[in-house]
Protein backbone atom coordinates (compact mmCIF):
# COMPACT_ATOMS: atom_id res chain seq x y z
CA UNK A 1 0.00 0.00 0.00
CA UNK A 2 1.09 4.07 -0.67
CA UNK A 3 2.58 5.72 1.94
CA UNK A 4 1.94 9.70 2.33
CA UNK A 5 5.33 10.81 1.44
CA UNK A 6 5.29 11.83 -2.13
CA UNK A 7 7.95 10.16 -4.33
CA UNK A 8 6.88 11.88 -7.95
CA UNK A 9 5.80 15.29 -8.81
CA UNK A 10 5.40 16.83 -11.72
CA UNK A 11 3.54 20.56 -12.20
CA UNK A 12 2.75 22.07 -15.33
CA UNK A 13 3.93 19.50 -17.77
CA UNK A 14 3.27 19.80 -21.36
CA UNK A 15 4.24 17.66 -24.24
CA UNK A 16 3.94 18.85 -27.97
CA UNK A 17 4.48 16.46 -30.90
CA UNK A 18 4.47 18.75 -34.25
CA UNK A 19 3.71 21.66 -32.81
CA UNK A 20 0.42 20.12 -31.55
CA UNK A 21 0.14 19.55 -27.83
CA UNK A 22 -0.18 16.44 -27.25
CA UNK A 23 -0.40 15.99 -23.16
CA UNK A 24 -0.96 18.69 -20.60
CA UNK A 25 -1.22 17.88 -16.83
CA UNK A 26 -1.07 21.01 -14.37
CA UNK A 27 -0.86 18.39 -11.70
CA UNK A 28 0.60 14.69 -10.67
CA UNK A 29 1.92 12.77 -8.23
CA UNK A 30 3.01 9.57 -7.15
CA UNK A 31 3.34 8.61 -3.38
CA UNK A 32 5.88 6.39 -2.20
CA UNK A 33 4.85 2.44 -2.66
CA UNK A 34 2.41 3.41 -4.85
CA UNK A 35 0.59 1.52 -7.32
CA UNK A 36 -1.29 3.42 -10.12
CA UNK A 37 -3.52 3.06 -12.72
CA UNK A 38 -3.98 5.26 -15.80
CA UNK A 39 -6.42 4.37 -17.10
CA UNK A 40 -8.47 5.40 -20.44
CA UNK A 41 -8.52 4.63 -24.24
CA UNK A 42 -6.46 4.14 -26.97
CA UNK A 43 -4.99 8.10 -27.75
CA UNK A 44 -6.12 9.35 -24.20
CA UNK A 45 -1.88 10.34 -23.46
CA UNK A 46 -0.92 7.35 -21.09
CA UNK A 47 2.10 6.35 -23.15
CA UNK A 48 3.29 9.82 -23.69
CA UNK A 49 2.95 10.37 -19.82
CA UNK A 50 4.59 7.58 -18.90
CA UNK A 51 7.52 8.40 -21.30
CA UNK A 52 7.34 11.85 -20.33
CA UNK A 53 7.42 10.92 -16.60
CA UNK A 54 10.81 8.83 -17.70
CA UNK A 55 12.27 11.89 -19.02
CA UNK A 56 12.39 9.86 -22.20
CA UNK A 57 10.92 12.31 -24.11
CA UNK A 58 11.01 16.30 -23.85
CA UNK A 59 8.87 17.93 -22.28
CA UNK A 60 7.67 21.12 -23.17
CA UNK A 61 7.25 22.77 -20.05
CA UNK A 62 6.99 21.64 -16.36
CA UNK A 63 8.82 20.52 -13.54
CA UNK A 64 9.69 16.93 -12.24
CA UNK A 65 10.69 16.66 -8.42
CA UNK A 66 11.58 12.90 -7.45
CA UNK A 67 11.80 13.35 -3.70
CA UNK A 68 12.02 17.16 -3.58
CA UNK A 69 14.54 16.94 -6.49
CA UNK A 70 14.47 18.56 -9.10
CA UNK A 71 15.16 16.78 -12.59
CA UNK A 72 16.35 19.54 -15.00
CA UNK A 73 19.92 18.93 -16.09
CA UNK A 74 20.93 15.48 -18.61
CA UNK A 75 23.04 14.61 -15.51
CA UNK A 76 19.98 14.69 -13.11
CA UNK A 77 18.24 13.02 -15.77
CA UNK A 78 20.64 10.24 -16.52
CA UNK A 79 21.01 9.51 -12.19
CA UNK A 80 16.72 10.02 -12.23
CA UNK A 81 16.86 7.12 -15.15
CA UNK A 82 19.04 4.70 -13.24
CA UNK A 83 16.16 4.91 -10.67
CA UNK A 84 13.91 3.54 -12.72
CA UNK A 85 12.55 0.83 -15.09
CA UNK A 86 10.00 0.69 -17.34
CA UNK A 87 8.39 -2.21 -19.45
CA UNK A 88 6.35 -1.78 -22.68
CA UNK A 89 3.57 -3.23 -24.11
CA UNK A 90 6.31 -5.09 -26.46
CA UNK A 91 8.90 -7.32 -24.31
CA UNK A 92 11.74 -5.34 -26.63
CA UNK A 93 14.08 -8.46 -25.76
CA UNK A 94 17.75 -8.41 -26.59
CA UNK A 95 18.91 -11.18 -29.14
CA UNK A 96 20.15 -13.30 -26.31
CA UNK A 97 19.52 -15.65 -23.36
CA UNK A 98 16.84 -14.77 -21.11
CA UNK A 99 19.76 -14.46 -18.72
CA UNK A 100 21.94 -12.19 -20.36
CA UNK A 101 18.16 -10.14 -21.62
CA UNK A 102 17.85 -9.69 -17.33
CA UNK A 103 21.60 -9.25 -16.69
CA UNK A 104 21.16 -6.15 -19.35
CA UNK A 105 20.30 -3.76 -17.08
CA UNK A 106 23.07 -4.84 -14.30
CA UNK A 107 25.65 -4.71 -17.17
CA UNK A 108 24.89 -1.25 -18.77
CA UNK A 109 25.53 -0.12 -14.55
CA UNK A 110 28.76 -2.25 -15.34
CA UNK A 111 28.69 -4.72 -11.96
CA UNK A 112 30.71 -7.54 -10.94
CA UNK A 113 29.94 -10.58 -12.98
CA UNK A 114 29.22 -12.08 -9.72
CA UNK A 115 26.74 -9.68 -8.87
CA UNK A 116 25.05 -10.22 -11.73
CA UNK A 117 24.88 -13.60 -11.53
CA UNK A 118 23.43 -13.52 -7.91
CA UNK A 119 20.95 -10.39 -8.57
CA UNK A 120 19.72 -12.32 -12.01
CA UNK A 121 19.10 -15.59 -10.55
CA UNK A 122 17.75 -14.00 -7.28
CA UNK A 123 15.00 -12.29 -10.03
CA UNK A 124 14.65 -14.99 -12.03
CA UNK A 125 13.70 -17.06 -8.50
CA UNK A 126 11.46 -14.03 -7.87
CA UNK A 127 9.63 -14.71 -11.23
CA UNK A 128 9.16 -18.16 -10.92
CA UNK A 129 11.41 -18.50 -14.35
CA UNK A 130 14.91 -20.11 -13.67
CA UNK A 131 14.19 -22.61 -16.17
CA UNK A 132 14.64 -20.35 -19.00
CA UNK A 133 17.92 -18.80 -17.71
CA UNK A 134 19.05 -20.56 -20.97
CA UNK A 135 16.89 -20.17 -23.34
CA UNK A 136 17.22 -17.60 -26.20
CA UNK A 137 14.73 -14.63 -26.29
CA UNK A 138 13.69 -16.09 -29.77
CA UNK A 139 12.06 -19.21 -28.21
CA UNK A 140 9.93 -17.39 -25.58
CA UNK A 141 6.09 -17.98 -26.09
CA UNK A 142 4.57 -14.45 -25.42
CA UNK A 143 3.66 -14.61 -21.77
CA UNK A 144 7.84 -15.78 -20.87
CA UNK A 145 8.81 -13.00 -23.24
CA UNK A 146 6.91 -10.45 -21.07
CA UNK A 147 7.94 -12.05 -18.19
CA UNK A 148 11.36 -11.43 -18.90
CA UNK A 149 10.64 -8.07 -19.23
CA UNK A 150 9.21 -7.39 -16.35
CA UNK A 151 12.38 -9.54 -14.51
CA UNK A 152 15.05 -7.38 -16.25
CA UNK A 153 12.86 -4.30 -15.34
CA UNK A 154 13.34 -5.53 -11.53
CA UNK A 155 16.30 -6.95 -11.28
CA UNK A 156 17.68 -3.11 -11.38
CA UNK A 157 16.22 -3.11 -8.26
CA UNK A 158 14.43 0.10 -9.30
CA UNK A 159 12.47 2.88 -6.82
CA UNK A 160 9.68 3.13 -9.26
CA UNK A 161 8.65 0.97 -12.60
CA UNK A 162 6.78 2.35 -15.26
CA UNK A 163 4.67 -0.39 -16.74
CA UNK A 164 2.88 0.47 -20.32
CA UNK A 165 -0.05 -2.02 -21.16
CA UNK A 166 2.74 -4.97 -20.46
CA UNK A 167 -0.16 -7.53 -20.64
CA UNK A 168 -2.31 -6.29 -23.32
CA UNK A 169 -1.00 -8.86 -26.10
CA UNK A 170 -1.31 -12.39 -23.59
CA UNK A 171 -4.01 -14.70 -23.32
CA UNK A 172 -6.50 -14.07 -20.38
CA UNK A 173 -4.56 -17.19 -18.16
CA UNK A 174 -1.01 -15.99 -19.21
CA UNK A 175 -2.30 -12.42 -18.25
CA UNK A 176 -3.90 -13.51 -14.88
CA UNK A 177 -0.68 -15.78 -14.07
CA UNK A 178 1.72 -12.92 -14.39
CA UNK A 179 -0.89 -9.91 -12.77
CA UNK A 180 -0.53 -12.29 -9.71
CA UNK A 181 3.19 -11.99 -9.64
CA UNK A 182 3.41 -8.78 -10.43
CA UNK A 183 1.25 -7.73 -7.84
CA UNK A 184 2.69 -10.42 -5.42
CA UNK A 185 5.96 -8.49 -6.28
CA UNK A 186 5.50 -4.91 -5.96
CA UNK A 187 3.87 -5.52 -2.67
CA UNK A 188 7.17 -7.18 -1.70
CA UNK A 189 9.28 -4.97 -3.02
CA UNK A 190 7.40 -2.05 -2.21
CA UNK A 191 8.28 -0.57 -5.29
CA UNK A 192 6.25 2.46 -6.58
CA UNK A 193 4.56 1.89 -9.89
CA UNK A 194 2.61 3.45 -12.44
CA UNK A 195 0.47 1.03 -14.77
CA UNK A 196 -0.81 2.26 -18.33
CA UNK A 197 -4.04 0.20 -19.01
CA UNK A 198 -7.31 0.20 -20.66
CA UNK A 199 -8.55 -2.58 -18.90
CA UNK A 200 -10.56 -1.25 -15.94
CA UNK A 201 -10.10 -4.74 -14.08
CA UNK A 202 -6.39 -4.61 -14.75
CA UNK A 203 -6.97 -1.30 -12.67
CA UNK A 204 -8.96 -2.55 -10.08
CA UNK A 205 -6.73 -5.32 -9.06
CA UNK A 206 -3.48 -4.26 -9.04
CA UNK A 207 -3.52 -0.22 -8.37
CA UNK A 208 -4.02 1.58 -4.81
CA UNK A 209 -4.86 5.09 -7.01
CA UNK A 210 -6.90 5.65 -10.27
CA UNK A 211 -6.09 8.20 -12.93
CA UNK A 212 -8.30 8.43 -15.55
CA UNK A 213 -7.35 10.10 -19.02
CA UNK A 214 -8.60 11.64 -22.03
CA UNK A 215 -7.28 13.55 -24.84
CA UNK A 216 -3.88 13.84 -23.34
CA UNK A 217 -5.53 15.80 -19.63
CA UNK A 218 -6.57 14.27 -16.20
CA UNK A 219 -10.21 14.03 -15.82
CA UNK A 220 -10.62 11.72 -12.92
CA UNK A 221 -8.19 10.86 -9.65
CA UNK A 222 -8.99 8.58 -6.91
CA UNK A 223 -9.49 5.48 -5.18
CA UNK A 224 -10.83 2.36 -7.86
CA UNK A 225 -13.43 2.37 -5.68
CA UNK A 226 -14.67 6.29 -6.02
CA UNK A 227 -13.67 6.21 -9.89
CA UNK A 228 -15.90 3.11 -10.33
CA UNK A 229 -19.28 4.25 -8.63
CA UNK A 230 -18.62 7.94 -8.94
CA UNK A 231 -17.34 9.01 -12.15
CA UNK A 232 -16.91 12.94 -13.25
CA UNK A 233 -18.85 13.06 -16.38
CA UNK A 234 -20.40 10.80 -18.93
CA UNK A 235 -16.82 10.14 -20.46
CA UNK A 236 -15.47 7.95 -17.28
CA UNK A 237 -18.83 6.70 -16.44
CA UNK A 238 -18.87 5.19 -20.09
CA UNK A 239 -15.02 4.01 -19.30
CA UNK A 240 -15.59 2.33 -16.24
CA UNK A 241 -19.00 0.25 -17.06
CA UNK A 242 -21.13 2.07 -15.90
CA UNK A 243 -23.81 1.45 -18.42
CA UNK A 244 -26.73 3.59 -16.96
CA UNK A 245 -26.00 6.85 -17.45
CA UNK A 246 -29.54 8.67 -18.06
CA UNK A 247 -30.47 11.65 -18.10
CA UNK A 248 -33.89 13.36 -16.21
CA UNK A 249 -35.64 16.32 -14.54
CA UNK A 250 -35.23 17.52 -11.00
CA UNK A 251 -38.98 17.20 -9.25
CA UNK A 252 -37.27 18.02 -5.93
CA UNK A 253 -34.58 18.10 -3.95
CA UNK A 254 -34.80 18.23 0.19
CA UNK A 255 -32.52 16.43 2.95
CA UNK A 256 -30.00 15.78 0.65
CA UNK A 257 -32.56 13.58 -1.07
CA UNK A 258 -33.05 14.50 -5.08
CA UNK A 259 -36.15 13.33 -6.76
CA UNK A 260 -35.83 13.15 -10.64
CA UNK A 261 -38.27 12.72 -13.04
CA UNK A 262 -37.82 10.25 -16.22
CA UNK A 263 -40.15 8.81 -18.43
CA UNK A 264 -42.59 9.33 -16.07
CA UNK A 265 -40.94 7.34 -13.23
CA UNK A 266 -39.07 9.07 -10.31
CA UNK A 267 -36.25 8.03 -9.16
CA UNK A 268 -34.38 9.10 -5.66
CA UNK A 269 -31.16 9.21 -5.00
CA UNK A 270 -28.68 11.18 -2.86
CA UNK A 271 -27.57 14.34 -3.94
CA UNK A 272 -27.37 18.28 -4.22
CA UNK A 273 -29.73 19.92 -7.27
CA UNK A 274 -32.85 22.34 -7.11
CA UNK A 275 -36.06 21.27 -8.67
CA UNK A 276 -36.72 22.56 -12.77
CA UNK A 277 -32.79 21.23 -13.03
CA UNK A 278 -31.67 18.74 -15.26
CA UNK A 279 -29.50 15.68 -13.38
CA UNK A 280 -27.23 13.80 -15.25
CA UNK A 281 -26.87 10.59 -13.03
CA UNK A 282 -25.80 6.95 -13.21
CA UNK A 283 -26.20 3.25 -11.97
CA UNK A 284 -23.97 0.08 -12.52
CA UNK A 285 -25.85 -2.71 -14.02
CA UNK A 286 -24.46 -4.86 -11.24
CA UNK A 287 -26.34 -2.67 -8.64
CA UNK A 288 -29.49 -3.27 -10.14
CA UNK A 289 -31.63 -6.38 -9.62
CA UNK A 290 -34.54 -8.06 -11.54
CA UNK A 291 -37.50 -9.95 -9.74
CA UNK A 292 -40.27 -11.75 -11.11
CA UNK A 293 -42.74 -10.22 -8.20
CA UNK A 294 -43.13 -7.05 -7.22
CA UNK A 295 -40.54 -6.90 -4.37
CA UNK A 296 -42.13 -3.48 -2.93
CA UNK A 297 -42.65 -4.09 1.02
CA UNK A 298 -39.89 -6.63 0.53
CA UNK A 299 -37.15 -4.92 -0.96
CA UNK A 300 -35.35 -1.52 1.05
CA UNK A 301 -34.56 -0.19 -2.83
CA UNK A 302 -36.15 2.89 -2.77
CA UNK A 303 -36.54 2.81 -6.50
CA UNK A 304 -38.80 -0.01 -7.78
CA UNK A 305 -40.31 -0.02 -11.44
CA UNK A 306 -41.78 -2.38 -14.25
CA UNK A 307 -40.21 -3.43 -16.75
CA UNK A 308 -39.61 -5.83 -19.81
CA UNK A 309 -36.74 -7.48 -21.26
CA UNK A 310 -35.90 -6.30 -24.73
CA UNK A 311 -32.78 -8.61 -25.31
CA UNK A 312 -30.19 -11.03 -23.49
CA UNK A 313 -26.51 -10.94 -24.23
CA UNK A 314 -24.53 -13.72 -23.14
CA UNK A 315 -21.04 -11.66 -21.70
CA UNK A 316 -19.68 -15.06 -20.24
CA UNK A 317 -19.77 -14.92 -16.80
CA UNK A 318 -22.53 -12.58 -16.48
CA UNK A 319 -25.57 -12.11 -18.67
CA UNK A 320 -26.29 -8.79 -19.70
CA UNK A 321 -30.16 -7.74 -19.53
CA UNK A 322 -31.30 -4.58 -21.95
CA UNK A 323 -34.30 -3.84 -19.63
CA UNK A 324 -37.57 -1.10 -20.67
CA UNK A 325 -38.93 0.61 -17.90
CA UNK A 326 -39.81 3.59 -19.76
CA UNK A 327 -36.51 4.46 -19.93
CA UNK A 328 -33.65 1.79 -21.09
CA UNK A 329 -31.73 0.55 -18.27
CA UNK A 330 -29.25 -2.52 -18.28
CA UNK A 331 -28.47 -5.30 -15.74
CA UNK A 332 -25.71 -7.92 -15.08
CA UNK A 333 -27.33 -11.10 -14.01
CA UNK A 334 -25.45 -14.49 -13.30
CA UNK A 335 -25.77 -17.57 -15.73
CA UNK A 336 -27.40 -19.35 -12.54
CA UNK A 337 -29.87 -16.20 -11.31
CA UNK A 338 -30.96 -16.27 -14.99
CA UNK A 339 -31.81 -19.73 -14.76
CA UNK A 340 -33.44 -20.04 -11.79
CA UNK A 341 -35.63 -16.68 -12.62
CA UNK A 342 -36.55 -18.32 -16.16
CA UNK A 343 -36.23 -14.92 -17.55
CA UNK A 344 -36.75 -14.38 -21.24
CA UNK A 345 -36.43 -12.01 -24.17
CA UNK A 346 -39.91 -9.85 -23.45
CA UNK A 347 -40.81 -11.29 -20.00
CA UNK A 348 -42.30 -8.46 -17.69
CA UNK A 349 -40.11 -8.04 -14.65
CA UNK A 350 -39.63 -5.77 -11.81
CA UNK A 351 -36.47 -3.78 -11.75
CA UNK A 352 -35.17 -2.44 -7.97
CA UNK A 353 -31.91 -0.46 -7.09
CA UNK A 354 -31.15 1.39 -4.36
CA UNK A 355 -30.99 5.18 -3.93
CA UNK A 356 -27.05 4.93 -2.28
CA UNK A 357 -26.71 3.13 -6.04
CA UNK A 358 -27.48 6.09 -8.00
CA UNK A 359 -24.30 8.83 -8.20
CA UNK A 360 -25.20 11.98 -9.23
CA UNK A 361 -23.13 13.21 -11.97
CA UNK A 362 -24.33 16.87 -12.74
CA UNK A 363 -27.38 18.70 -12.29
CA UNK A 364 -27.94 22.19 -13.48
CA UNK A 365 -30.10 24.39 -16.17
CA UNK B 1 33.30 -23.24 -77.20
CA UNK B 2 35.67 -24.83 -78.12
CA UNK B 3 37.81 -21.73 -76.89
CA UNK B 4 35.88 -21.83 -73.99
CA UNK B 5 36.71 -25.43 -73.24
CA UNK B 6 40.72 -24.60 -74.14
CA UNK B 7 40.66 -21.67 -71.69
CA UNK B 8 39.05 -23.44 -68.81
CA UNK B 9 41.57 -26.54 -69.50
CA UNK B 10 44.54 -23.46 -69.06
CA UNK B 11 43.04 -21.82 -66.37
CA UNK B 12 42.83 -24.93 -64.25
CA UNK B 13 46.85 -25.87 -64.72
CA UNK B 14 47.92 -22.89 -63.92
CA UNK B 15 45.78 -22.67 -61.19
CA UNK B 16 47.41 -26.20 -60.13
CA UNK B 17 50.74 -24.92 -61.06
CA UNK B 18 50.23 -21.73 -58.30
CA UNK B 19 51.71 -19.28 -60.47
CA UNK B 20 53.72 -16.87 -58.14
CA UNK B 21 52.52 -13.75 -60.33
CA UNK B 22 48.32 -14.85 -60.00
CA UNK B 23 49.03 -15.41 -55.89
CA UNK B 24 50.61 -11.81 -56.26
CA UNK B 25 47.66 -10.83 -57.87
CA UNK B 26 45.14 -12.41 -55.71
CA UNK B 27 46.94 -11.47 -52.20
CA UNK B 28 46.40 -7.53 -53.25
CA UNK B 29 43.27 -8.25 -54.74
CA UNK B 30 42.31 -9.40 -51.16
CA UNK B 31 44.37 -7.06 -48.97
CA UNK B 32 42.95 -3.64 -51.26
CA UNK B 33 39.57 -4.73 -50.85
CA UNK B 34 39.40 -5.98 -47.11
CA UNK B 35 41.41 -3.39 -46.02
CA UNK B 36 38.35 -0.88 -48.02
CA UNK B 37 35.59 -2.85 -46.56
CA UNK B 38 37.12 -2.65 -43.33
CA UNK B 39 37.72 1.19 -43.60
CA UNK B 40 33.92 1.59 -44.96
CA UNK B 41 32.43 -0.68 -42.13
CA UNK B 42 33.86 1.89 -39.67
CA UNK B 43 32.69 4.88 -41.95
CA UNK B 44 29.53 3.53 -42.81
CA UNK B 45 28.02 2.06 -39.96
CA UNK B 46 28.99 4.87 -37.53
CA UNK B 47 27.39 7.14 -40.05
CA UNK B 48 24.51 5.12 -40.52
CA UNK B 49 23.65 4.83 -37.03
CA UNK B 50 23.88 8.66 -36.72
CA UNK B 51 21.75 9.08 -39.87
CA UNK B 52 19.33 6.30 -38.20
CA UNK B 53 18.89 7.82 -34.75
CA UNK B 54 19.34 11.73 -35.36
CA UNK B 55 16.77 14.16 -36.19
CA UNK B 56 17.43 16.74 -38.80
CA UNK B 57 16.41 18.97 -41.22
CA UNK B 58 17.06 17.46 -44.57
CA UNK B 59 17.68 13.82 -43.24
CA UNK B 60 15.27 12.45 -45.57
CA UNK B 61 17.52 14.24 -48.01
CA UNK B 62 20.85 12.95 -46.75
CA UNK B 63 18.96 9.11 -46.74
CA UNK B 64 18.12 9.59 -50.45
CA UNK B 65 22.00 11.09 -51.30
CA UNK B 66 23.12 7.72 -49.49
CA UNK B 67 20.73 5.74 -51.18
CA UNK B 68 21.85 7.23 -54.66
CA UNK B 69 25.69 6.78 -53.61
CA UNK B 70 25.16 2.54 -53.03
CA UNK B 71 24.97 2.58 -56.52
CA UNK B 72 27.92 4.93 -57.40
CA UNK B 73 29.55 3.86 -60.76
CA UNK B 74 33.19 3.07 -60.16
CA UNK B 75 34.21 4.74 -62.70
CA UNK B 76 32.59 7.67 -61.43
CA UNK B 77 34.46 7.09 -58.45
CA UNK B 78 37.33 6.08 -60.22
CA UNK B 79 37.46 9.71 -62.14
CA UNK B 80 37.15 11.98 -58.81
CA UNK B 81 39.73 10.03 -56.40
CA UNK B 82 42.50 10.90 -59.44
CA UNK B 83 41.22 14.40 -59.77
CA UNK B 84 41.71 14.17 -56.13
CA UNK B 85 44.96 12.77 -55.69
CA UNK B 86 46.88 14.34 -59.40
CA UNK B 87 49.79 16.31 -58.90
CA UNK B 88 47.74 19.57 -59.11
CA UNK B 89 44.84 18.39 -57.07
CA UNK B 90 44.21 18.80 -53.61
CA UNK B 91 45.81 16.70 -52.08
CA UNK B 92 48.23 15.60 -54.81
CA UNK B 93 51.27 16.72 -52.05
CA UNK B 94 50.79 13.02 -50.69
CA UNK B 95 51.85 11.14 -54.35
CA UNK B 96 49.82 8.03 -53.51
CA UNK B 97 47.89 8.07 -56.96
CA UNK B 98 48.64 4.68 -58.67
CA UNK B 99 49.55 3.20 -55.32
CA UNK B 100 47.73 0.35 -53.35
CA UNK B 101 46.82 3.01 -51.02
CA UNK B 102 44.59 5.27 -53.76
CA UNK B 103 42.88 1.64 -55.21
CA UNK B 104 42.27 1.14 -51.24
CA UNK B 105 40.89 5.08 -50.83
CA UNK B 106 38.60 4.69 -54.29
CA UNK B 107 37.07 1.00 -53.20
CA UNK B 108 36.48 2.81 -49.68
CA UNK B 109 34.47 5.68 -51.56
CA UNK B 110 32.31 2.85 -53.20
CA UNK B 111 31.76 0.53 -49.90
CA UNK B 112 30.97 3.28 -47.95
CA UNK B 113 27.74 3.93 -49.00
CA UNK B 114 26.65 0.75 -49.01
CA UNK B 115 27.50 0.42 -45.56
CA UNK B 116 25.74 3.40 -44.23
CA UNK B 117 22.57 2.76 -46.38
CA UNK B 118 22.49 -0.76 -45.34
CA UNK B 119 22.95 0.31 -41.49
CA UNK B 120 20.32 3.17 -41.96
CA UNK B 121 17.81 0.82 -42.95
CA UNK B 122 19.05 -1.93 -40.28
CA UNK B 123 18.54 0.28 -37.47
CA UNK B 124 15.73 1.38 -38.34
CA UNK B 125 14.22 -1.74 -38.94
CA UNK B 126 14.92 -2.31 -35.39
CA UNK B 127 11.84 -1.87 -33.05
CA UNK B 128 10.54 2.04 -32.87
CA UNK B 129 10.71 2.17 -28.76
CA UNK B 130 13.38 -0.20 -28.27
CA UNK B 131 15.86 2.86 -28.19
CA UNK B 132 13.56 3.64 -24.99
CA UNK B 133 13.61 0.53 -23.70
CA UNK B 134 17.41 0.96 -23.55
CA UNK B 135 17.92 4.27 -22.31
CA UNK B 136 15.29 3.08 -19.51
CA UNK B 137 17.54 0.48 -18.60
CA UNK B 138 20.51 3.31 -17.50
CA UNK B 139 22.24 3.42 -20.85
CA UNK B 140 24.11 6.35 -21.94
CA UNK B 141 23.49 7.28 -25.32
CA UNK B 142 27.09 5.17 -26.29
CA UNK B 143 25.59 2.30 -24.54
CA UNK B 144 22.64 2.49 -26.73
CA UNK B 145 24.13 3.12 -29.66
CA UNK B 146 26.62 -0.06 -28.78
CA UNK B 147 23.40 -2.21 -28.23
CA UNK B 148 21.86 -1.00 -31.00
CA UNK B 149 24.23 -1.87 -33.39
CA UNK B 150 24.35 -5.24 -31.72
CA UNK B 151 20.89 -5.81 -32.00
CA UNK B 152 21.35 -5.01 -35.83
CA UNK B 153 24.07 -7.21 -36.50
CA UNK B 154 22.23 -9.50 -39.03
CA UNK B 155 21.41 -6.92 -41.73
CA UNK B 156 24.51 -5.69 -41.02
CA UNK B 157 25.90 -8.54 -41.91
CA UNK B 158 24.51 -8.25 -45.28
CA UNK B 159 26.14 -4.77 -45.71
CA UNK B 160 29.34 -6.15 -45.23
CA UNK B 161 28.66 -8.50 -47.84
CA UNK B 162 27.33 -6.28 -50.56
CA UNK B 163 30.04 -3.74 -49.58
CA UNK B 164 32.79 -6.21 -50.34
CA UNK B 165 30.97 -7.68 -53.22
CA UNK B 166 30.93 -4.21 -54.84
CA UNK B 167 34.71 -3.75 -54.56
CA UNK B 168 36.12 -6.94 -54.72
CA UNK B 169 34.45 -7.49 -58.45
CA UNK B 170 34.68 -3.18 -59.40
CA UNK B 171 37.57 -2.49 -62.12
CA UNK B 172 36.79 0.81 -63.16
CA UNK B 173 37.86 2.61 -60.53
CA UNK B 174 40.96 0.18 -59.41
CA UNK B 175 42.58 0.48 -63.27
CA UNK B 176 41.98 4.73 -63.35
CA UNK B 177 43.86 5.38 -59.63
CA UNK B 178 45.74 1.96 -59.67
CA UNK B 179 47.50 2.12 -63.20
CA UNK B 180 47.59 -1.77 -63.16
CA UNK B 181 51.26 -1.56 -62.47
CA UNK B 182 52.65 -5.31 -62.92
CA UNK B 183 53.59 -6.55 -59.36
CA UNK B 184 52.42 -3.08 -57.69
CA UNK B 185 48.50 -2.31 -58.16
CA UNK B 186 47.52 -5.34 -60.47
CA UNK B 187 44.80 -6.69 -58.99
CA UNK B 188 42.31 -9.37 -60.19
CA UNK B 189 39.74 -7.52 -62.33
CA UNK B 190 42.19 -5.25 -63.70
CA UNK B 191 44.69 -8.59 -65.08
CA UNK B 192 41.45 -9.60 -66.37
CA UNK B 193 40.69 -6.87 -68.37
CA UNK B 194 44.20 -6.50 -69.37
CA UNK B 195 44.75 -10.76 -70.30
CA UNK B 196 40.99 -10.31 -71.93
CA UNK B 197 42.48 -7.34 -74.43
CA UNK B 198 45.39 -9.41 -75.31
CA UNK B 199 43.55 -12.28 -76.41
CA UNK B 200 45.10 -14.66 -73.37
CA UNK B 201 41.74 -15.94 -72.45
CA UNK B 202 43.32 -18.70 -70.41
CA UNK B 203 44.54 -16.19 -68.00
CA UNK B 204 41.37 -14.15 -67.83
CA UNK B 205 39.54 -17.41 -67.70
CA UNK B 206 41.93 -18.13 -64.66
CA UNK B 207 41.92 -15.28 -62.82
CA UNK B 208 37.93 -14.87 -62.88
CA UNK B 209 37.52 -18.59 -61.68
CA UNK B 210 40.07 -16.97 -58.81
CA UNK B 211 37.82 -13.58 -58.74
CA UNK B 212 34.87 -15.95 -58.08
CA UNK B 213 36.27 -18.48 -55.61
CA UNK B 214 37.56 -15.88 -53.48
CA UNK B 215 34.33 -13.76 -53.60
CA UNK B 216 32.62 -16.93 -52.88
CA UNK B 217 34.45 -18.07 -50.02
CA UNK B 218 33.98 -14.73 -48.05
CA UNK B 219 30.58 -14.87 -48.93
CA UNK B 220 29.81 -18.31 -47.51
CA UNK B 221 31.90 -17.50 -44.55
CA UNK B 222 29.78 -14.36 -43.77
CA UNK B 223 26.73 -16.08 -44.67
CA UNK B 224 27.14 -18.98 -42.56
CA UNK B 225 27.10 -16.40 -39.91
CA UNK B 226 23.91 -14.73 -40.75
CA UNK B 227 22.46 -18.26 -41.07
CA UNK B 228 23.76 -19.31 -37.69
CA UNK B 229 22.02 -16.37 -35.53
CA UNK B 230 19.27 -15.91 -38.23
CA UNK B 231 15.17 -16.11 -35.95
CA UNK B 232 14.19 -19.74 -36.67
Amino acid sequence: MSGDASFLDVQDLEVCRGGVRVLAIPSFTLHENEVLSLIGPNGAGKSTLLLALARLIPAATGTLRCQGEPIVSDRATFAYRRRLAMVFQQPLLFDATVFDNVAAGLKIRGLSRQEVRSRVMATMELFNMVNLAERSARKLSGGEAQRTSLARAFAIRPEMIFLDEPFVALDPPTRQALMDDLDRILTETGTAAVLATHDQLEALRLSDRMVVMNQGEIVQSGTPVEVMNQPVDEFVASFVGMENVLTGTVLAAAAGLVTVALAERRIEFPGTAAAGETAVFCIRPEHVTIDIFDPAGETSARNVFPATIRKIIPTGVFQKIHLDCGFFLVAYLTNQSLGNLHLDEGKRVFVSFKATAVHLIRAGK
Amino acid sequence: MELLADGIAKAVALLASLDQEVLAITLLSLKVSVTATLISLVLGISSGTLLALADFPGKRLMVSIVNTGMGLPPVVVGLFVTIFLWRNGPFGFLEILYTPTAMIIAQAVIATPIVTGITVASIQNLPANLRLQILALGATRLQMVRILIKEARLPLLAGVMAGFGGVISEVGASIMVGGNIKGYTRVLTTATVMETSRGNFDIAIALSIILLLLSFAINYVLTRIQQRERPR
